[in-house]
């Protein structure tokens, strides 16, 4: 199994998904610059999140500039798959990768803490081994979280299985209090249509060995790579 | 542009005394030019020449067989393990603060973040150590709240933990807030670099940000008193760039892999200049400076503003010739620039030739040192030192059920006991996956160190109200509750860096409060084997003539060798046994229950016993580790009652039942602050294996009640004093500060 993490300027998860896809996960991992145009034939590409370009025009505004996306266009193009954490899943969607967009927290303000997000009903090949309905503690840590997209877009994503999580209490249940971000209806992760393409606000990278409090962000990346399968 | 005349009048406006101004002229033989003035004028401020306080700090023990580089370097090194180094410093961004919080705020942090990463560091944790006036002016909420986005949006871009740290209110530090921040960093031990000028003919480089006019005399604003013109000196605040440091730290990370970097220094307070003449005055070199190869990003600067431009994210490096275009090519792939200003030469001078070609400074650059004014001022106790200690506090020690209640709830919700996670949560606490422990769940943060089996714990602490009514004995407290709280997690303390916070040292006041209150230090760092590896003084925090607190901020680090084994400070489990370890005495004195219930700030604060300090110590370490204690939280604001409430407010709360027994009045039982008391908690089954460690170290423990149910029940000598619902009380202390904070 091999994972690509792209590196941009400004990335500052990189380090912590290298981590979690190599010494936790056993995949080969290789750091991509943004400069270079060889995605070296990965079974998963992976954003991690940080402050791409420094965040200054817009989150992920200027990364998919970058040389090695136009790769990540046609890797997709391919059905190649693809998850964006946090500036990550910024970066999908201003190449519109995904739809939507990211905007700044309803309490106007970085947030920093455990939130819980819910599995929902959907199609993605890269959530299978987790059941609808399960809940999974995975740290937030944005600025700009808050899900936005039309009425229409919202309808036709949750229509169409594409609402990947969601932000929920301890026991699942969907309310205000537990939606940090203000997201519209606390969208915390989607996907592309065919489900291949997968960006999420939550820090699935950062709770993957039970010293850090949780393996939850373990289980649901070993969902995407498959991988503690094919070992066991 | 012609230049001004340098003259006596333009000395002394340049913050320079007449016999300072006269030293100047004889080290030179001549009169300076202008920009020779300005760098006297920077080198010789309070801030970067210590002259009012070197004669104190050589008092503090530096040395220790942990202690790999001491005071005097960008950050200082202590041994961790495993070939590992933890570098830390901590460092005030106080007068620019005030001033433009964001942004002062934002770039303290960034400077401390360079000053340890300069050492081939990676940084791995930042704290900090805040103090405000009291939140009940729109001002000061409006402080309180740039302050801590500066912090955040620093740290955060630059993928470092904020961990730990403390915030403080009081009335005194109404018109000069405190901005203290910290940073560790982790490097292999046998690669550290150094800030040092070697080698005649090397090269000297410029990397980072390119050079403006901001910030200039920013190290001579930080050596005034605050005043009503201290608004118009915004210009005078730097402005950060976190996206430029990170870029910097990445590419200094790719060097330092190699050996082509020989000395390398953060371009901080005084900019180009101290670290020119630093970088020279510890290699015992010299160096020549052409000022038309710094980028610039205004136009038409002179030597003088480039010399004393504190622009942000710049360093200079010095590397052999032949290296540095394999270095240029690092810096390109990151996109900065990195360009050759100068060389190191054999002459001990510093030359530098200005945008004009001209030759505008030469200086010797020892005797700039060596002759640099040393002040050991006048000290006088001050008249309220007698009084308040003597102050009668009978009057407030006796208290009924309904007192105690009330109290209980005042406390709870006193901004200095309440939850701080309204600040914390605007900081990522998690990201590069080390925080074991981050703010508010164990005594000190603790951060695991991958590839070995050990984690560093790290806190900053200080209760500046002690140090106010007591300096020494005050001094003592600082230093012996951030070794206990270090120790509270099962981790050895190992040293200290100090930011040391006081007023104008011209006020022979403040002199003696500085001075009393390092003696108490130094006799603490001795006792407990934290001797001080870094530091920063920030003197002139007064507003119209009235000082601060005296605050000496401290940073420790201790080491927890076995990361499987430390303590919490939250109940996890009914059925637990709390003990109370240590005594608790008739002392009320400076307590946070005298100043929020009745108001004063005064009375003999409680003594520290060093030897049982370090039993103490010593103790935590041993019964961690063997996993008997559990559980452990120091006594500290708001004393026991307070630390038995805050010890049940887990994510899922648990209550508790206590029956206290000691012989002191209802008040001091529940709410004096002694020094050297922790609350255990423990499997009951573990209760023999207490209490021969409490024997082994000559210790005194009480069992003093159960964990269970979902009250926090208090009672003295049987007799019920509080009982109410756990879960109500977290709310008070939860919600207390946000809503002070967000609400108009």
């Amino acid at each position: 199994m091999r994972v690509s993490v792209l590196l941009f300027p400004g990335s500052n998860c990189d380090r912590d998904a290298i981590h979690a896809f190599e010494a936790v996960l056993g995949a080969e991992v290789n750091g991509i610059w943004h400069k270079e145009t060889d995605l070296k034939n990965p079974d998963l590409v992976f954003i991690p999140g940080g402050f791409s370009f420094g965040d200054y025009l817009r989150s992920g505004a200027i990364a998919r500039f970058s040389p090695i996306m136009e790769q990540v266009q046609a890797y997709v193009a391919r059905g190649g798959y693809v998850m964006g954490v946090c500036n990550g899943f910024q970066i999908l969607c201003e190449m519109q990768l995904l739809p939507g967009a990211l905007l700044t927290n309803k309490p106007i303000k970085f947030l920093c803490q455990d939130v819980f997000v819910r599995v929902e009903p959907n199609q993605s090949p890269m959530l299978q081994k987790l059941t609808p309905g399960q809940v999974l503690r995975i740290p937030i840590a944005h600025g700009m979280g808050q899900y936005f997209a039309d009425e229409a877009t919202l309808d036709r994503l949750e229509g169409e299985g594409q609402v990947l999580m969601r932000y929920c209490s301890a026991e699942g249940s969907l309310d205000e209090a537990s939606n940090p971000n203000g997201s519209l209806r606390s969208i915390a992760g989607i996907c592309n249509a065919d489900g291949r393409v997968f960006g999420m606000m939550p820090h699935p990278e950062r709770h993957v060995e039970a010293e850090l409090g949780s393996e939850d962000g373990l289980i649901l990346l070993d969902s995407v790579l498959g991988i503690l399968d094919r070992v066991n | 542009m012609q230049e001004p005349v340098v003259d006596l009048a333009l000395a002394l406006d340049h913050g320079l005394t007449e016999s300072e101004f006269e030293t100047a002229c004889s080290i030179l033989g001549r009169t300076p030019s202008f920009t020779e003035l300005g760098i006297f004028s920077a080198m010789w401020s309070e801030h970067c020449s210590y002259k009012s306080s070197k004669v104190h700090l050589r008092l503090f023990p530096t040395t220790g067989e942990q202690v790999l580089i001491g005071p005097g370097e960008n950050a200082g090194a202590v041994d961790i393990g495993n070939n590992l180094a933890a570098i830390f410093k901590m460092e005030s961004h106080n007068h620019p603060s005030f001033i433009e919080p964001y942004q002062g705020a934002a770039t303290g942090v960034g400077g401390i973040l360079r000053d340890v990463f300069t050492m081939g560091a990676r940084p791995i944790a930042n704290l900090d150590s805040l103090r405000f006036g009291t939140a009940d002016t729109e001002h000061m909420k409006y402080l309180i709240r740039r302050v801590t986005r500066g912090i955040g949006d620093y740290g955060n871009c630059m993928g470092v933990p904020t961990v730990g740290g403390e915030v403080f209110f009081d009335s005194a530090y109404q018109g000069n807030i405190l901005v203290n921040a910290m940073t560790v960093g982790l490097a292999p031990r046998d690669k550290i670099f150094l800030g040092e000028a070697s080698g005649p003919g090397n090269a000297i480089m410029y990397v980072g940000s390119k050079t403006g006019r901001d910030g200039i005399h920013g190290a001579t604003m930080a050596s005034e008193e605050f005043s009503e013109e201290s608004a118009e000196k915004r210009p005078t605040v730097q402005v950060g760039d976190p996206f430029t440091e990170k870029l910097l730290l990445e590419a200094l990370m790719e060097l330092f892999q190699g050996d082509a970097i020989i000395g390398i220094q953060d371009m901080g307070a005084a900019g180009l200049t101290s670290s020119s003449f630093e970088m020279a005055g510890r290699a015992g070199s010299g160096v020549d400076l052409d000022l038309s190869k710094v980028p610039m990003r205004e136009t038409h600067m002179t030597a003088y503003e480039i010399m004393l431009s504190e622009s942000q994210e710049r360093m200079l490096l010095v590397c052999k010739p032949e290296r540095v275009q394999e270095i240029a090519d690092v810096f390109e792939k990151w996109d900065l620039s990195a360009s050759v200003i100068g060389k190191v030469t054999e002459t001990g001078r510093v030359r530098i030739w200005g945008p004009d070609g001209q030759l505008a400074a030469d200086m010797p650059v020892d005797p700039l040192a060596a002759k640099a004014p040393v002040y050991d001022r006048p000290r006088a106790e001050p008249p309220y030192f007698k009084t308040l200690k003597a102050a009668d506090l009978s009057a407030y020690s006796d208290l009924d059920a309904e007192g105690v209640g009330h109290a209980m709830h005042t406390l709870l919700a006193a901004p200095n006991i309440a939850s701080k996670h309204w600040f914390y949560e605007q900081y990522d606490t998690t990201v590069q996956t080390n925080t074991l422990q981050g703010p508010g769940k164990a005594e000190a943060a603790l951060v695991r160190i991958k590839g070995t089996n050990s984690a560093i714990a790290v806190t900053s602490d200080c209760n500046p109200r002690f140090v106010y009514l007591d300096p020494r004995e005050g001094g003592k407290h600082t230093i012996a509750e951030a070794a206990r709280n270090i120790a509270c997690t099962g981790a050895k303390p190992l040293a200290i860096t100090d930011c040391l916070n006081y007023g104008s040292p011209e006020n022979p006041h403040v002199m003696w409060q500085f001075r009393e209150s390092i003696e108490g230090m130094c006799e603490a760092c001795t006792a407990l084997n934290t001797p001080v590896v870094s530091g920063n003084v920030s003197f002139y925090n007064d507003t119209n003539g009235k000082p601060v607190f005296p605050t000496p901020s401290v940073g420790m680090v201790g080491l927890l060798a076995d990361r499987t084994r430390y303590a919490t400070n939250m109940f996890s489990e009914p059925g637990l046994a709390v003990y109370l370890v240590g005594v608790t005495r008739e002392e009320l004195g400076g307590s946070e229950y005298l100043s929020r219930l009745h108001g004063k700030t005064e009375g003999k604060i409680p003594t520290v016993s060093l030897e049982h300090e370090r039993n103490l110590i010593e103790f935590l370490q041993k019964a961690i580790s063997q996993g008997v204690v559990l559980h452990a939280r120091d006594c500290s604001l708001g004393g026991l009652a307070i630390a038995l409430a805050k010890s049940c407010f887990a994510e899922d709360p648990v209550g508790l039942t206590v029956d206290l027994n000691e012989n002191v009045s209802i008040a001091a039982q529940l709410f004096a602050e002694s020094a050297g008391r922790v609350v255990v908690a423990l499997r009951k089954e573990d209760a023999a294996e207490l209490t021969a460690h409490v024997q082994t170290f000559g210790l005194t423990a009480q069992a003093i009640g159960m964990t269970g149910g979902s009250n926090l029940t208090l009672k003295i000598k049987g007799q019920t004093l509080f009982d109410q619902p756990v879960a109500q009380l977290k709310t008070v202390w939860r919600d207390a500060l946000a809503h002070l904070l967000e609400l108009e």
